[in-house]
């Protein structure tokens, strides 16, 4: 029983030091939708190229992802900037099912430019510090996922301080409360929601990076990644900050445990049936707020 | 419609009806997966192109017919035809459970399509797990070379032509039929604005429901075609979310809530399609297929955003030019 126990401890640690990643994903995705209502369908996909973009530079320039990622987040930045300007900003109002197809061809374009680079096989890094592992009481927890954690809990700080301490941030949010108000105050709405997408591009950019560190890439990651994104964010309350995190803490630890009781291929249901029941009982998510649906 | 318009629709039937002696095997094969398109895409359209409800998992309607009829058909030998009844029952099943629990709870837009896909998801990690349907490892329907059985639709292209032929061809029908029916009125009403519909006295609710229920009826038919057509169904694809992404596409981009959207949708996609594979085959990319159909979604959703048929119908003279 003892041994049990300890199994199910160091699970849940797994699932807490993974959820952290899956979080800053979720973050993402959340920023988008909470700013200009917009549900990125191509989340997944940016994981998964964001995921690829790190293990070019490990591979071509032998850079350790956790230091390639600021430059990843810089460069996603830009493309998620250039994505809102080019293709999204004209259908910020229209129907849901148009903005859905766009962000589909987005997805099949970004899915399919990496099988078409960096074939189908699965890549991965490999690092020293993936055969080392640090031992916190009884617990052994592997050192690339505490890294991982603890850059994903550093990145999601200076995001919280973007959005409460900076001009601009505090700007996004206020457009993000009210649209009319902020034009009203004069506000550059536009410019902001181009600025919305750069930073929720560069979340799932250097969420990639981290989760190359633990998991290997294939492009068929993708629409898995995007799934799971939006089970977190519905779970955290899609808009809130603090929910997407939960959310990803809740899936990771749940994931983890779900893998160690029943068997792999039954541990998605979780999520799924979690899933269900958030959106039936408790539709604006754990810690969202009723109105902001 | 103009004569212009009526002619044009004679001649395209007149085509299909002949198609079988006028084609050669691949040309048959390609036209099966037009009307297969056009007949589900139709179905869907009825949910969201009508009633407003968007679905991102009908891929579950289309599952579990195919493997209810496919299943009694290996387990106990009851032919498709009686199958079919089994299916649709199982499928207006799932579907009322669906829309009660979303319309109940009042889910819309995105949180309603979420919904439908967790149930898809949920199912097929089901079926991966339940030996009776084969679990992971599939089910398969004998293959019988040669042989015309219609009463157990075993035999070939050209008889599963005929079928999927009468099928689309019946659907549209149905869907004009509904369209100008009191339901079809009520249906866009709730499109347009629910509140309002409810508040000029519309059974809200009720429409939804009947709506939700049609559609996984018929979508569940197209499973069960499909199934007997291909003879193998694994729950990755039969649940898999890229299949239910299939079914939105020919409306979306044909031209959605149009009758003759999803078939235009089903020709533009399935042509795209073979042309992309021929391309891609010859330039020897991964992917580089998958790169020209999501360039070509791009333009279309860009510069034909309300889709395909509505600007096509005005050119051909189905609807009056304005001036």
């Amino acid at each position: 029983m003892n041994d049990f126990l300890l199994s199910l401890a160091q699970a849940v640690a797994k699932g807490l030091l993974t959820g952290m990643v899956y979080g800053l994903m979720a973050l993402g995705l959340s920023v988008i939708f909470g700013v200009m209502r917009v549900v990125n369908f191509a989340h997944g996909e940016m994981m998964v190229v964001g995921m690829y973009l790190a293990w070019l530079a490990f591979d071509q320039l032998q850079i350790n992802p956790l230091f390639s990622l600021p430059l990843i987040a810089v460069v996603f930045f830009g493309l998620g900037y250039a994505l809102q300007r080019g293709l999204i900003s004209p259908f910020i109002n229209r129907p849901e099912h148009q903005q859905f197809l766009l962000l589909l061809a987005v997805a099949t374009l970004l899915v399919n430019g990496c099988l078409a680079i960096a074939g189908p096989d699965s890549r991965g890094v490999q690092l020293d510090s993936q055969f080392d592992s640090y031992e916190v009481g009884p617990l052994v927890l592997d050192a690339v996922r505490v890294h991982a954690a603890i850059a994903a809990l550093v990145i999601t700080a200076l995001l919280w301080l973007f959005f409460t301490r900076t001009r601009i941030g505090k700007s996004i949010r206020a457009a993000a409360d009210n649209h009319m108000g902020a034009l009203v105050v004069g506000l550059d709405v536009r410019r902001l929601y181009a600025f919305t997408f750069g930073v929720g591009a560069a979340c799932v950019g250097a969420a990639g990076a981290l989760m190359i560190t633990i998991v290997p890439v294939t492009p068929f990651l993708a629409a898995e990644y995007t799934l799971l994104a939006f089970v977190i964010v519905i779970v955290g309350g899609l808009g809130s900050m603090t929910g997407a995190l939960l959310g990803g803490l809740l899936i990771g630890v749940s994931e983890a445990v779900a893998g160690l009781l029943l068997e792999p291929s039954l541990k998605s249901m979780f999520s799924f049936g979690l899933l269900i029941v958030v959106l039936l009982l408790r539709p604006q998510g754990l810690l969202g707020r009723r109105d902001s649906r | 419609m103009n004569r212009r318009a009526a002619l044009s629709l004679a001649v395209l039937f007149a085509f299909l009806l002949a198609a079988p002696l006028l084609l050669g095997n691949y040309g048959l094969s390609v036209l099966i997966l037009v009307l297969y398109f056009a007949f589900v895409g139709q179905a869907w359209n009825i949910m969201m192109g009508f009633a407003g409800q968007l679905s991102l998992g009908h891929a579950l309607y289309a599952g579990l017919g195919g493997y209810v009829a496919a299943g009694v058909y290996f387990h106990y030998g009851l032919g498709p035809w009686a199958g079919v009844f089994l299916a649709i029952a199982a499928a207006v099943a799932a579907g009322a459970i669906v829309g009660y629990l979303g319309f109940r709870f009042s889910l819309a837009g995105v949180y309603f399509a979420l919904l439908t896909i967790a149930f898809a998801e949920f199912t097929r990690i089901g079926f991966d797990n339940w030996p009776w349907a084969g679990g992971s490892g599939g089910l398969f329907l004998k293959v019988e070379r040669g042989v015309t059985d219609i009463a157990n639709l075993r035999g070939g292209a050209t008889m599963f032509y005929y079928i999927i032929l009468a099928l689309a061809a019946g659907t549209l029908m149905l869907c004009r039929v509904l369209l100008e029916s009191r339901l079809g009125r009520y249906w866009l009403a709730i499109r347009e604005d629910a509140e309002a519909a409810q508040a000029a006295g519309v059974h809200v609710f009720r429409c939804k429901m009947i709506a939700v229920m049609i559609s996984a009826a018929l979508t569940a038919i197209a499973g069960v075609w499909s199934a007997f057509y291909y003879n193998n169904l694994f729950p990755e694809t039969a649940f898999a979310i890229g299949r239910s992404i299939e079914m939105t596409l020919p409306p979306i981009i044909g031209g959605l809530g149009t009758l003759f959207g999803p078939f235009v949708g089903a020709v533009v996609l399935t042509g795209l399609g073979e042309i992309f594979t021929d391309v891609g085959d010859w330039l020897h990319v991964p992917g580089i297929k998958q790169i020209f159909y999501g360039l070509a979604l791009l333009v279309i959703v860009m510069y034909r955003p309300a889709g395909i048929w509505p600007w096509l119908a005005t050119r051909l003279g189905f609807v009056e030019r304005s001036k």
